[in-house]
């Protein structure tokens, strides 16, 4: 692919993050690098507390007040990881915007549609309330809000599920950035709007040139819209590729057993699920050794002892494992 | 499943209102229909699927048939006995007969009573002859069949993960043998791996135990996977009902085709061709539903006919029913 060629917009190298709590440090995430580049979907998948969001929560700032991060993110060539407020206030939002999963929680309940949405470009654009509002109409319209001009004046609690999910994702939108961010976008949403937003998002990657990371546990939504998909478990990347390896030649047992359990609408035979035994390991106690080896079937001796680190898969993708 | 059985659940023209909006004290209260007219059978051993986006009155559905809502038309036959006829101490007798797992795991569990307490609680109350000896047995062996380890019998809640705390949940509402069981997004808020584990669980309970099981849930995948029939709602009215695969192959209402494809395959090659019918807008309110049909405003084959006349819900051979005048 012509992509190692390019510069990467995002390149995120050896990021650690660190939670101080009662029980001693838990590592929520641990040596994880990637790039991402110009106009791709990149989907984050694994389990709750694999560490997905707190690798991008570490890029953006916004960890919780216990957590530590160290490592480095280049965006653009400049290093963003702990920049001080003012200097990471000029970037996110601007370059780099995020959304979350519950559209309610994240919209400002006492503000209209209009004043958060104005507030992003006059902050960081500095126009004028008149000129950001009329900015903002218009890309309410992007994202097929019907009614607009009407909604402008609305609060969130007056918006359905979907509709607050496309005003974040127009709100996210106003000054054009690099990266969109999506955590968990769709998973608080029906299955008619989820298909709807994703819609959406890939018209809105081919207009504006935006990179998406996709943070998400569905498989589904990952085959949708991603064209590279890391997998992690246990705070570190365990599988990196091609959508279409992860898909139909995936080398790690747990990105294997993943797949296996996902329930499928196209296979007709009604036969009980391949489950994964066992459950995900709790970071504060992670034992030597590969982070999986409680839950895959091919554990070896090696396993217990030393952790796997990412090596070349015969299909060209990265996996962590000691069966390469 | 052959008909001359008798159906182990027969719920006939369901409604549920809920009174909303009250302006004054004396005005008129406005009518919230969140279920009507649903009718339906369910056979010992069977598991029927109910979908819907949020907001159709699924889960509603489910807690009307346990009458733990108040029901404002139709009736619940259990086994029989008419569950709307029933005193209040008769119907909590029955109670036994009938249980419910539901969507958050821990927050269902008691966090101040142990794992022993919370299983052995229906027992106690229901088989009040039991010796405190026979009820240990029978929670341990419970513990067995669902999974959970024996040593964890002193345990709370908190310290168990989610998965775990939903076998809690399905050993304390299996223990009593209940002929029915209804999971209201049982699985909806566990992980993939644990979901296909919790999922296998249901599967192999219900052919240890016979029970017939109402599984609610928007998720369609989960849902063809357990169900042998699959119940459609759409703003608390029934939009189609069929056997499992019949439904996924032919959906006959436009409202089913669009669930159905909407919901994204995990095989980049065939979701990225794939070309979903979606759907535009929002479900409208229950307060002011459309007149007609109730899907009309979001169907892309509507006509003046399903604005005058409601669709009738009827049969089309094959024991699917479909509710809409024009079907595929």
């Amino acid at each position: 692919m012509s992509e190692n060629m390019k510069t990467p917009i995002l390149s995120v190298v050896d990021l650690k993050t660190t939670f101080l709590t009662n029980d001693g440090p838990v590592e929520a995430v641990h040596n994880v690098s990637f790039d991402i580049f110009e106009s791709e979907v990149l989907g984050f998948v694994g389990e709750s507390g694999a560490g997905k969001s707190q690798v991008f929560m570490s890029i953006m700032g916004i960890l919780a007040s216990n957590g530590r991060a160290s490592g480095s993110a280049l965006f653009k060539g400049e290093e963003i990881l702990n920049l001080p407020l003012e200097k990471l206030n000029k970037i996110r939002g601007h370059h780099l915007s995020m959304i979350f999963q519950d559209p309610m929680t994240s919209l400002n309940p006492y503000l209209t549609i209009s004043k958060q949405m104005s507030e992003v470009l006059v902050y960081h654009k500095g126009l004028s309330w008149s000129d950001a509002e009329k900015k903002s109409l218009e890309m309410l319209d992007c994202v097929k809000i019907p009614e607009a001009k009407m909604r402008l004046k609305s609060y969130p609690h007056e918006l359905s599920g979907g509709m607050r999910q496309r005003v974040m994702i127009a709100m996210s939108l106003l000054c054009e950035p690099d990266i969109l961010i999506a955590d968990e976008p769709t998973t608080a949403l029906d299955v008619t709007v989820q298909a709807q937003i994703l819609d959406l998002m890939l018209e809105l990657k081919k207009d504006f040139k935006t990179a998406i990371i996709m943070i998400t546990h569905d498989l589904g939504v990952v085959a949708q819209i991603c064209d590279r998909v890391h997998v992690m478990y246990g705070g570190r990347i365990v599988e990196k590729g091609d959508v279409n390896d992860i898909f139909y030649n995936p080398f790690h047992p747990y990105t294997q057993g993943l797949l296996n359990s996902t329930p499928r609408m196209d296979q007709n035979v009604q036969e009980s699920l391949v489950a994964i035994p066992g459950n995900p390991p709790s970071l504060g106690q992670l034992s030597k050794g590969c982070s999986f080896q409680d839950r895959c079937d091919f554990c070896m001796p090696k396993c217990l002892e030393e952790r796997p680190d990412l090596k070349i898969t015969t299909s060209g993708g990265l996996a962590a494992c000691h069966l390469i | 499943m052959s008909s001359h059985l008798n159906p182990l659940l027969h719920v006939e023209n369901l409604s549920v209102d809920f009174e909303v909006g009250r302006k004054s004290l004396f005005s008129k209260p406005k009518l919230l229909h969140a279920i009507t007219d649903v009718s339906f059978n369910l056979m010992p051993g069977e598991t029927l699927g109910i979908v819907g986006e949020s907001g159709c009155g699924k889960s509603t559905l489910g807690r009307a048939i346990l009458n733990l809502v108040k029901i404002s038309g139709g009736k619940v036959v259990l086994d029989g006995v008419d569950l709307g006829a029933l005193s209040e101490t008769e119907l909590r007798k029955s109670r036994k007969d009938m249980q419910m797992i539901f969507q958050d795991p821990l927050a269902s569990l008691n966090p101040r009573l142990n794992i022993k307490q919370i299983i052995s609680e229906p027992l106690e109350i229901f088989f009040k002859e039991l010796s405190k000896a026979d009820i240990e047995k029978r929670v341990l062996e419970m513990m067995d069949v669902v999974g959970l380890s024996r040593s964890y019998i002193n345990r709370y809640p908190h310290e168990f993960s989610g998965g775990q705390c939903q076998r809690i949940g399905i050993a304390r509402a299996m223990i009593v043998r209940p002929k029915l069981l209804i999971c209201d997004e049982a699985v909806s808020a566990l992980d993939v791996s644990i979901q296909a584990q919790i999922v296998n669980l249901l599967m192999d309970l219900q052919k240890e135990f016979k029970t017939s099981i109402i599984f609610i849930s928007h998720n369609l995948s989960v849902v063809r996977h357990i169900s042998h029939r699959i119940l459609v709602l759409y703003l608390g009215r029934m939009a189609e009902l069929a056997e499992f695969s019949e439904l996924y192959n032919h959906a006959h209402h436009p409202y089913t085709r669009a669930l159905i494809s909407a919901v994204p395959t995990p095989d980049p090659k065939i979701s990225k061709e794939k070309k979903s019918t979606i759907l535009m807008g929002d479900i409208p309110s229950p307060i002011n539903p459309p007149s007609g049909c109730p899907f009309r405003t979001r169907c892309p084959k509507a006509q003046d006919l399903c604005a005058q006349v409601r669709p009738e819900f009827k049969d089309h051979g094959s024991n699917h029913f479909v509710a809409c005048h024009f079907p595929d």
